[in-house]
């Protein structure tokens, strides 16, 4: 079944460059081995993730088994998948990063780990790493920092250093003025790098009875962010069985898709996702929610129940 | 089997109760209770502290009828994997149950100390209407409730000693919860809300702390500006544990140089945190505390130079506790180590934890202050490289670590400069460090390395384990070597059904495993489950598929499993299958 967020429309295409499953190898097995674009290569992978399901827990010599040893996208959510190996859903971060994949610092000691069995070293058939990521910035849970403590550090490390203000002047009046724009809730500041909210939100769909969360900060427009959800959550689905067939970029509030992606707002509204500024939405969106699209038409009323059964719950 | 039985006899129990109460440590307590049936009964009916580790693992009316005079109660819910997003929303850690057992028990509630546990505004505030002593609340990582919760606590709490708040997920709902202490609320004498994310009535904050004269520690939240600050400290120079919020201002300014005065009165300050938004150019205001710290926190304190963190660590000479962010580089943490010779515990947070292309903190930080601090027991140590040299230098060095946490931002690092898996160091240092309690492994890492910890760390408690090990082999040399093992975790690492099933009695001695994306089948936690029936064993279910086939050769992403006096757990959510 073909199910896709009602997300952007037009091409995004940004899906493909990172070489996310919105390009060609993605898929059910989130095998998206970045930029291979070799359909042997991925239908190779598919295959030993398949195959993989169904073996034992030895790590043997495979070069297919020791991609299982894969950074796991095990999200809170989690990722799916009857029988789903640790390195199975790929997208375009999924496999060991070696010391030899570090952009800096390490270019005196690439060179690959020797005399060990340990997988990390021969796997990654994908060989570029996207310059601008992290080593770590695609594992869940990794490094291990409390979430309270992550998101109150991407928010500094976004927000301009206050030593940059050097408007000092004897005038203390202006100051504070200063200080109230700084620390406020940053509603007058609407670049896209003002992040004046918490980085993990939670996001749930319809029918899925686990929640997952996403990291707000790690996007800057709605395509991206309903890329990354349409990963989370219709890859679950497709694992299941269904082939990877030619996938369509993502539509944004496509009226025509089977599902829309909604938000609560500060105020407790639910509202449609794309209708505001990216910065404002930062800034007062608290949690997201994907429904169906036949039930988003009446928005208020079913929603505020469901809100009103959630605030209520914990007991 | 008392073979002291008749002597003891002698001492009446009211005695007996009296020695007790010199035991503080719940252990010790535990330890007592076991010797005689005499010395149970008066243990138990004389605990006033009790401590629960894992919220499931007994009721809260058993409890109760165990420890009837029960006064203070710690209460920890979520596996500690939770705080890294690692379990789903909703999987559990009510509080509630607990509120509601003691209310009708009519028990004394003085004291709730909680981790990791869900609460919502309704529990507070059924909380705060029933234990009329009730002095001293204290959230770490909790989740569920609002500053409305807050408020019910704070207006209805007469005696209310302790609220700390300790980066816990709070709502805000823009009320006044300061202002609901009500102005006959002089009790205070601790007040953390840093972790709140709106604003406060700074009005209503000042004259809090003018009527509280017993305040001792006071951590603010952003939202507090440095003026506020100045005219909080005038009122309370008796603080000994401060934590700013906003430390941003023109140095020139009158405002400004009233804090210095403000400051310098402060002469019992001994911890300082916050900083939550700094100007550097305002910080040698508080270099008059520095000779007298002995504990600072600028791990939430953004942008602060190396040099000018170094600038201020410099007069910090009795420092016992230091946590900051890896800006502070290697040479900053040379000037820790030939300044801080009272340090016990470090803690190096990264400051771009997804960031590359800097090398803020490597192995040569920890070398310099493992060689200059020889009172080190403690460390948590994010960094972007290691080596097994550095390991086995810092492991000659710092015999007494009783906890060593080591974070390597790439999880399977290699020792940077042989490019081999980091057995060897993390060998040395349990092989070192015979109290060692607490261990975090991180980099590229074979079985090898844990053929040592289950040799050598004798008194490991607590094990975290990531992207590790190469077969079961390695699991199992932990679980038959560390005979003192309390707490392990696991995730993506090679172990399986094997490891799992060898010696499935262990779990009892254990408070809980944790494992996900390892290898583990739903056939063997299915088999755990049915031969030990005082272990829940959970698993969260990602789809709901995985409970309707048949297939349990398939692996389980992730379990949880745990020993518990009460069976399965009726508030598990639907993606939680206790087998």
């Amino acid at each position: 079944m073909e199910q896709t967020l009602g997300l952007l429309g037009g091409g995004c295409g940004g899906g493909g460059s990172g070489g996310g499953p919105g390009g060609s190898s993605g898929g059910s097995g989130g095998s998206g081995l970045s930029n291979e674009t070799a359909s042997s290569a991925v239908s190779k992978v598919e295959k030993d993730y398949m195959g993989l399901s169904s073996e034992g827990s030895s790590y043997e010599n495979e070069e297919e088994i020791e991609l299982g040893l894969g950074l796991s996208l095990s999200s809170g959510g989690g990722t799916g998948g009857v029988g789903k190996n640790k390195g199975s859903l790929w997208g375009d971060y999924g496999r060991i990063l070696t010391a030899k994949d570090l952009p800096n610092g390490f270019s005196g000691r690439a060179g690959g780990v020797s005399g060990t069995k340990r997988a990390a070293d021969c796997v990654s058939p994908a060989e570029n790493v996207p310059a601008s990521t992290g080593v770590s910035s695609q594992v869940v849970g990794w490094p291990p920092i409390r979430a309270f403590r992550m998101n109150s550090l991407v928010n500094q490390s976004k927000n301009p250093n206050v030593e940059e203000d050097k408007g000092v002047g004897g005038n203390e009046k202006k100051e504070n003025l200063k200080k109230k724009t700084n620390y406020g809730n940053h509603k007058t500041d609407d670049t896209p790098k003002d992040k004046g909210h918490l980085g993990y939100i939670k996001v749930n769909m319809d029918g899925v009875p686990i929640g997952r969360k996403v990291d707000l900060n790690a996007h800057n427009c709605y395509e991206s962010l309903a890329e990354a959800l349409e990963e989370m959550f219709f890859n679950t689905i497709a694992i299941s069985g269904e082939k990877e067939s030619s996938r369509q970029p993502p539509k944004l509030l496509d009226e025509s898709s089977e599902f829309v992606l909604t938000y609560e707002d500060k105020e407790g509204d639910w509202m449609l996702v794309g209708d505001v500024p990216w910065g404002m939405f930062l800034c007062t969106v608290k949690r997201l929610r994907i429904m169906r699209n036949s039930e988003a038409n009446g928005i208020a009323p079913t929603i505020q129940q469901r809100h009103e059964r959630l605030k209520g719950k914990p007991i | 089997m008392c073979v002291f039985q008749s002597t003891i006899n002698y001492f009446p129990e009211e005695v007996l109760e009296h020695v007790f109460d010199f035991l503080s440590s719940h252990r010790d307590r535990n330890a007592v209770s076991l010797v005689c049936k005499s010395w149970c009964r008066v243990e138990r009916f004389s605990r006033e502290k009790v401590f629960v580790g894992n919220c499931y693992a007994v009721s809260p009316e058993r409890l109760l009828s165990t420890f009837p005079r029960v006064r203070s109660l710690t209460l920890k819910g979520k596996p500690h994997f939770a705080d890294f997003n690692l379990v789903p929303p909703d999987w559990g850690g009510y509080l509630h149950p607990w509120i509601d057992a003691m209310v009708k028990a009519r028990a004394n509630l003085e004291e709730l100390r909680l981790k990791r546990m869900v609460l919502s505004d309704d529990t507070l505030d059924l909380l705060a209407h029933s234990f009329p002593s009730f002095k001293s609340l204290v959230l770490v990582s909790c989740e569920g409730f609002t500053t409305d919760g807050l408020a019910a606590i704070a207006a209805n709490c007469r005696s209310l000693r302790e609220l700390d708040l300790q980066e816990n997920e709070v709502e805000d709902r823009r009320g006044q919860w300061l202002s609901c202490f009500p102005d006959s609320c002089t009790s205070l004498v601790s007040l953390n809300f840093a972790c709140l994310k709106g604003e406060v009535n700074l009005a209503a904050l000042e004259r809090l702390v003018a009527r509280c004269p017993n305040l001792r520690s006071l951590r603010l939240n952003h939202a507090v500006p440095l003026d506020a600050l100045q005219r909080i400290l005038a009122q309370a120079p008796h603080l000994v544990d401060l934590g700013t919020g906003s430390f941003v201002h023109d140095p020139d300014s009158e405002t400004y140089h009233k804090l210095k005065n403000a400051i310098q009165n402060c002469t019992s300050i001994r911890s300082l945190s916050g900083f939550l938004e700094v100007a550097s150019r305002c910080l040698p205001s508080i270099y008059p505390l520095c000779s007298s710290l002995t504990s600072l926190n600028l791990s939430y304190a953004p942008g602060i130079y190396s040099n000018e963190l170094v600038n201020l660590i410099r007069h910090c000479k009795k420092l016992e506790r230091l946590w900051i962010l890896d800006t502070i580089g290697d040479k900053g943490l040379g000037v820790v180590a030939s300044t801080c010779k009272e340090l016990q515990e470090l803690r190096v947070f990264p400051f771009d934890p997804h960031g590359v292309g800097y090398t803020a903190v490597t192995e040569e930080g920890l070398v310099a202050v493992s060689a200059g601090c020889p009172k080190l027991n403690s460390i948590l140590y994010f960094c972007q490289q290691m080596t097994n040299a550095a390991l086995i230098t810092v492991a000659k060095n710092c015999p007494n670590f009783i906890r060593f946490r080591l974070c390597t931002l790439n999880p399977t690092v290699p020792d940077a400069v042989t490019q081999l898996p980091l057995d060897e160091g993390f060998g040395a240092i349990v092989q070192s460090c015979k109290g060692l309690k607490r261990l975090s492994v991180s980099g590229l890492l074979t079985d090898q390395v844990f053929l040592y910890i289950g040799m050598y760390a004798e008194q490991l408690e607590m094990l975290s384990i990531a992207f590790a090990g190469e077969s079961d082999k390695g699991m199992l040399y932990v679980l038959n070597g560390c005979k003192k093992l309390k707490k392990l975790e696991i995730r993506d690492s090679p172990f399986g059904d094997v490891a799992l099933l060898a010696d499935m009695g262990k779990y009892e001695t254990m408070r809980s495993l944790w494992m996900s994306s390892c290898e583990v089948t739903l056939e063997a936690c299915k088999k755990l489950a049915m031969k030990m029936p005082r272990l829940n064993v959970e698993i969260i279910n990602e789809n709901e598929q995985m409970e309707a086939s048949t297939d349990d050769k398939q692996k389980v992403e992730k379990m949880y499993l745990y020993r518990t006096l009460v069976g399965p757990r009726k508030d598990a959510p639907a993606f939680v299958w206790t087998l």
